[in-house]
């Protein structure tokens, strides 16, 4: 028995405040390209269009099936499945390691096409254009920061639940890793059609 | 003090939702190869949004918290349409 006191409700509800100024700070981005958007469509037309959609698409995939891995993990967690809880927080920061290498493999394609932050081929191009594209890495690249992040946070906790110190009385740790990744999640459901699809 | 009934959700529901996302994610890709001029932002907004919500009420277990989670929750998103709505009545008007 422990005698370190747990406030179960307060752990989750710091999360989501933490959740609302990630909610913000990505909103303000959003703006951002949807101002831009109103100011010069053709030329996001254009230079969305050198996007490779099928890549977006896959990672769409990846991303859901992760999340879906890890609410599964906090089920089987909470119902003291710990080996199983492990086993599918695994799968999840597995996927994580999908996403980026999908990630890296698109921009590299970019990067050797000479299309990367302040490049001289994107100084050429139309102002529109350079924008669009400023804003795909600004946007694309802090949420492959955040895919980062979260990949460290899995497998802190994976560490913890072998540990045996986060299980199916104290889980809240696991849960709140989830929030965090499905906010990840949440914020590419959103950049893929704007990047990738509609423009 | 500790709820002593926490909901778990099944690997039925999880399931469920998954199959939904995939389902329209494959619809947003379907939609976008039809053009609509500029409804096609408008109708991926709105299919985004619609998976949002299946991931925020379940996989994010939203449906089973306590109200004032919820409501904070609401006013987090409340405060984001204002901030943009706000910017699109300067930026639509100069």
């Amino acid at each position: 028995m422990s005698n370190v006191h747990k406030d179960y409700q307060g752990a989750k509800l710091g999360m989501w405040l933490f959740l609302f100024t990630e909610v913000l700070l990505f909103g303000g981005m959003f703006v951002l390209y949807a101002v831009y958007l109103s100011r010069y469509p053709a030329e996001y037309h254009s230079a969305g269009k050198e996007l490779n959609a099928f890549i977006g698409g896959l990672n769409t995939v990846v991303l859901l099936i992760s999340s879906y891995f890890v609410a599964l993990a906090i089920s089987f967690l909470q119902r003291g499945e710990q080996k199983k809880a492990i086993r599918y927080t695994y799968l999840t920061l597995f996927m994580a390691v999908l996403f980026l290498v999908n990630k890296a493999f698109e921009w590299s394609a970019k990067f050797s096409h000479g299309i990367y932050p302040d490049s001289p081929h994107l100084r050429e191009l139309p102002q529109g254009e350079s924008v669009f594209y400023g804003l795909y890495f600004l946007m694309t690249g802090l949420h492959g920061l955040h895919v980062i992040i979260g990949g460290g946070v899995m497998a802190f906790v994976i560490y913890k639940m072998k540990k045996n110190e986060v299980n199916s009385t104290d889980f809240v740790m696991l849960e709140n890793a989830g929030l965090y990744w499905h906010l990840v999640d949440l914020i590419w459901i959103f950049l893929f059609p704007l990047f990738y699809l509609v423009i | 003090m500790e709820h002593n009934k926490h909901h778990i959700m099944s690997v039925k529901t999880a399931t469920l939702v998954l199959a939904m996302l995939l389902f329209l994610t494959f619809v947003t890709v379907a939609v976008s190869r039809i053009d609509l001029g500029y409804l096609n932002v408008i109708v991926a907004l709105a299919l985004a949004t619609t998976k949002s919500l299946f991931v925020i009420l379940f996989f994010m277990h939203l449906k089973y918290e306590n109200k004032m989670l919820k409501l904070f929750v609401f006013i987090c998103f409340l405060i984001l349409a204002i901030f943009i709505g706000m910017t699109f009545f300067d930026v639509a008007y100069r």
